[in-house]
């Protein structure tokens, strides 16, 4: 497996098998300005390949937004009415806070490391 | 007055109606926050409630409009932070919001910025024209 990096605006986009591994490229990516183009890129992944099983890693993000947890869920709806699969993993201590306070750890499946999320991609 | 603050003592900042320019006043407040060293987990709350108080009054309250304008007074002081942030709209009924951690809204994608508001800040109060919101954050307070 040699992971091959797509040049992207705000995502850094990799491949593990069939999983798609997407970190952002920014640390302060997800506030409020960004949001959009980072929807759009994102729903652009999400059609190019149906059933997608994607990851999206958090190790690199440090702050969150309303409108970036909205953009978060209308991704899993998009993606599970394509039959795919969205996990999220490496969410820090505050960030994953906000998912708690919000109640959207129920709504998404979140797990500590890449690594174990990919895990499960591939018993799935 | 509000959270025993005189109008007088706050700091301003007014800008345009958006929100790269609305950046500017967080900016501002950031950099004083870590001035008086406020703690990661303080300085998360007040950013994290402070942009969703700036994207309610550009979005819903000022409605996208250009020609209107966001204003964002504060004090930060070392116990406590008190921010207003208002806009030029017809304002809202914060209670008419629905809870976005019901179970039957809980995908909704919109709805959660006041609700984290209350959250992450000590004290939220609405204007009773709902153009306003003030927000006072004491640092004494544990974060969630």
């Amino acid at each position: 497996m040699s992971p091959m990096e797509q040049p992207s605006s705000h995502l850094k986009i990799k491949r593990s098998n069939a999983v798609s591994l997407v970190e952002f490229a920014d640390r302060k990516i997800l506030e409020e300005l960004s949001i959009q183009e980072i929807g759009d890129e994102l729903d652009r992944l999400v059609e190019s390949e149906p059933g997608i099983q994607l990851l999206l890693n958090f190790h690199n993000v440090d702050h969150l937004s309303s409108a970036a947890l909205g953009m978060l869920i209308s991704l899993n709806k998009k993606i599970k009415e394509r039959s795919g699969k969205l996990k999220l993993s490496d969410i820090n201590r505050q960030i994953f806070e906000v998912f708690k306070i919000t109640r959207l750890n129920r709504v998404f499946e979140i797990h500590d490391t890449a690594d174990e999320a990919l895990a499960g991609f591939e018993r799935s | 007055m509000h959270f025993g603050v005189d109008q007088g003592d706050l700091a301003e900042v007014i800008v345009p109606n958006d929100l790269r320019s609305a950046k500017r006043a967080e900016d501002r407040i950031m950099a004083e926050l870590a001035r008086y060293g406020y703690d990661s987990d303080t300085s998360f709350a007040i950013k994290l409630s402070l942009e969703e108080a700036i994207t309610n009054a550009v979005k819903h309250g000022n409605k996208n409009d250009p020609a209107k304008r966001i204003v964002v007074r504060f004090q930060i002081t070392v116990q406590r932070t008190v921010i207003m942030v208002a806009d030029d709209g017809t304002g809202f009924s914060p209670e008419k919001v629905p809870d976005p951690t019901a179970d039957k809204n809980l995908e909704r994608p919109n709805g959660r910025g006041i609700m984290l508001m209350h959250a992450y800040m000590t004290k939220v109060w609405f204007s009773e024209t709902g153009n306003e919101v003030w927000m006072l954050k004491d640092r004494r307070e544990a974060t969630p």
